[in-house]
């Protein structure tokens, strides 16, 4: 997170022109010069929908102006790289970034997310420099007035204006020294927050308003009834949230994250529906099976093209350009299945369905019943001893779909402690969720693969009957369903391990712990 | 990224204002450029305002990235950086000697700065030397000014005979009229008909104009202080002639 701004100013309106402030202020150990015309620009704040700048601390800020495109990303200690580019469209990866240092920094933050403009200022930026006793800049302070863009790109809201301090490239030390003099000058207040902080407050947001995780704050006491509805309607917040990106298809995570909040959802209504009103699981549950389903094909083909690049160049035998042919029917029957997803998406169907669940959820509930710690102690209780009994069966010799059903009933036992993790010991809660990942990555992995052999032989026989595939795609594909078979084997040799990690009386005590008080 | 270096064995000939004032309008074109000043006599540092000193000498430059990114400073135009000079560059020579494959150094060195800076300008100091032969391996460009001279037109015969027996990569050479003196009927004479005659010579001609001096004064770019002026016309049409050759 950022928290301080040493180099940032607030500057207080008396009506001084702060060029004379600055000057005041630094001499006679510096002097000041004006620095050119003060230019009108357009700055765009960039972040992925989830955050993931600002929670590391950086920002990314697009300024536009006449003869400028430049993006500017500060991190927390005030470091700065910056990359002139022109005609790059947002929503996009950070791939669309020319090739440099910017570009390089980003990637490994954002990820598989879009970056897409937060908020929007316009601003009259106006430099000064400050002079060394050469005469040489050693440092610019920047004077920035910014108002919040309103309706139709006119300007709303105004801001405070804001000093910056930004030192030439090995002038640091001095630049410090400029910025700790101004610290203490009249009518300039030190910045409690970013100009992106500030921005967003005036507009109404809040940085970190979207995650996906299930953050409602739950009591041991509460209705196991209002707790249930609690976390039901933070997953439908999560679900309603990612629809218009999954639609304009900004980035897979969209759909990704929607997916995840359906499955909470239906594990929900499956291990504790019985506290909902009467009804409501058999009328519901049935609606977000479909929802399921009706996501299901696109993301399975997400899970290819995302990892395409790093399947075709491991290619030992056939070269990246064989497979092409296979990239190109992922990426047609991708258009085709969104289309469809889509259409369910914009269906009365599904409009019917989040509307009459927030209704439901929404409904007084009586304030009797057992609490929700009693319902998360019994239930998770249960869903752990089932994974243990269902696990424990698993032999060398077992078919697939034991291991199949045993990953269903580890991510119900997952589902459930996200679901109750404010009732619970941080530190003890923790530690259980990582010996359960532990399990279900190696489930994970043996079931995409399991799931991935199946759909490479099913497109290979799609490629064949719709199109003239050349041998040599389809034989690049052989060689990539040998290296899936290859994963698979390996995460089944490794089941064994991770089940006896999971089934440690380490493991075991830290759930008895966290399901005292369940009745046994 | 490029490297492009100003460079002829003899000097006064023009090399420093070609340096600062083709760095400063590629950085205005929207380039980030480093210029190092290679010369221990620190004119380009001098013309830009930054203390001609690095810490540790031409011998910590030498070793490595770090050392090289701390000595750079930032000068008063945007995207314009300078690698200062320092007093030690007389001797880098014997420091490049003692390195592996010195010819190579220089290149090595430079070639990771490509994801900070489009062009790097190199300023060489006039000489013969075993650091001129480095910047010669490292650079793609080689801009050189010329006296309009019969001596100076053998000269550049010469370099032009030293990079072609280069094994691999070689720069490619630009050589152009430098500090004409229009009252000279000999250098009327060469700067007319010597780019007719040999394709690498520039069109363009650099004269002897007081305002080109006056950098020193100004210590800033003339392309900066005076940008309407002829002086500056005329390295903003060298500038544009040299990336016209692909630069």
């Amino acid at each position: 997170m950022v928290e301080s701004f040493p180099h940032d100013f607030v500057l207080a309106s008396d009506g001084r022109p702060p060029v004379d402030v600055v000057r005041a202020t630094l001499a006679p150990r510096f002097t000041v010069a004006p620095g050119g015309r003060p230019r009108t620009l357009r700055l765009t704040w960039l972040d992925t929908f989830d955050w993931r700048l600002y929670e590391a601390g950086l920002t990314l800020q697009h300024s536009v102006g006449p003869r400028v495109s430049e993006y500017t990303l500060t991190a927390s200690d005030g470091a700065q790289i910056t990359s002139a580019a022109k005609g790059l469209r947002w929503p996009a990866l950070a791939d669309v970034l020319p090739p440099g240092p910017l570009r390089a920094r980003l990637q490994p933050v954002t990820g598989v997310r879009a970056l897409l403009p937060i908020a929007r200022v316009s601003a009259t930026v106006s430099r000064i420099r400050v002079l060394n006793a050469d005469d040489k800049t050693i440092a610019w302070v920047a004077v920035t007035g910014m108002s919040l863009a309103g309706p139709g790109g006119k300007n709303g809201t105004g801001l405070p204006a804001r000093l910056s301090v930004t030192a030439v490239r090995g002038y640091q030390a001095q630049a410090d020294r400029i910025a700790r003099c101004l610290t203490v000058a009249a009518g300039v207040t030190p910045a409690a927050a970013s100009p992106l902080d500030d921005v967003l407050a005036a507009a109404g947001r809040h940085p970190g308003d979207y995650s996906s995780k299930i953050d409602v704050k739950l009591t041991p006491e509460m209705p196991a009834r209002c707790a249930m509805e609690e976390v039901l309607l933070r997953l439908l917040d999560t679900l309603e949230a990612n629809v218009p990106g999954t639609i304009k298809e900004i980035d897979t995570e969209f759909l990704h994250d929607l997916r995840v909040a359906v499955r909470r959802t239906r594990s929900g209504i499956k291990l504790c529906g019985d506290v909902l009103p009467a009804g409501a699981p058999e009328e519901f549950g049935g609606e977000f099976k479909w929802l399921g389903d009706v996501t299901t094909p696109i993301r399975d083909l997400d899970v290819y093209l995302l990892s395409y690049d790093q399947m075709a160049a491991g290619l030992q035998a056939a070269t990246p350009a064989e497979l092409d042919p296979f990239h190109d029917h992922l990426a047609q029957s991708r258009q085709v299945e969104q289309r469809a997803l889509v259409r369910a998406l914009r269906s009365h169907r599904f409009l019917r369905l989040v509307k009459a669940w927030r209704k439901e959820l929404a409904a007084p509930a009586p304030r009797r019943g057992i609490t929700a710690a009693a319902l998360a102690a019994d239930r998770i209780r249960r869903a752990h001893r089932k994974v243990m009994k269902r696990g424990s069966a698993i032999t060398p010799d077992s078919p697939p779909e034991s291991l199949h059903d045993l990953r269903k009933r580890c991510k119900e036992l997952r589902y459930l402690l996200e679901f109750f993790a404010s009732l619970h010991d941080p530190a003890i809660h923790g530690q259980a969720v990582r010996d359960l990942k532990g399990l279900q990555d190696c489930l994970g992995e043996y079931q995409d693969c399991q799931v991935q052999q199946h759909e490479i032989r099913m497109f290979a026989a799609q490629m064949m009957t719709e199109r003239d595939v050349p041998a040599t795609a389809l034989l690049a594909m052989g060689e990539l369903a040998g290296k899936i078979a290859r994963r698979e084997r390996r995460a089944r040799r490794e089941f064994a391990d991770r089940f006896a990690d999971f089934a440690s009386p380490a493991s075991r005590h830290r759930f008895r712990a966290l399901t005292a008080g369940a009745g046994r | 990224m490029k490297i492009l270096a100003t460079y002829n064995i003899k000097g006064g000939v023009g090399k420093t204002s070609t340096a600062v004032n083709i760095g400063h309008l590629a950085a205005r074109d929207g380039l980030r450029v480093l210029l190092w000043d290679l010369d221990p006599q620190g004119a380009a540092s001098f013309l830009l305002r930054v203390r001609p000193r690095v810490k540790g000498g031409g011998k910590a430059l030498i070793k490595g990235r770090r050392e090289l990114d701390a000595a750079i400073k930032g000068t008063d135009f945007d995207r314009l950086d300078l690698l200062p000079a320092d007093f030690t560059y007389r001797n880098l020579d014997l420091i490049l000697d003692s390195t592996k494959k010195p010819t190579e150094r220089l290149d090595r060195l430079l070639r990771p700065l490509a994801d900070e800076y489009d062009l790097i300008v190199l300023d060489c100091p006039p000489s013969i030397s075993l650091l001129s032969e480095s910047v010669l391996h490292a650079a793609d460009f080689l801009l050189v000014p010329l006296i309009p001279t019969t001596l100076s037109v053998r000269t550049l015969d010469q370099l032009s005979d030293f990079i072609a027996g280069f094994d691999g990569h070689k720069p490619q050479v630009l050589a152009f009229c430098s500090m004409i003196d229009r009252r000279k009927r000999l250098h009327r004479e060469i700067a007319e008909h010597l780019p007719e005659e040999r394709s690498d010579v520039a069109r363009t001609v650099i004269p002897a104009l007081s305002l080109i001096e006056r950098m020193s004064v100004e210590r800033a770019p003339v392309t900066a202080f005076a940008p309407r002026s002829a002086a500056a016309r005329q390295y903003a049409a060298l500038w544009a002639e040299v990336t016209e050759r692909g630069l």
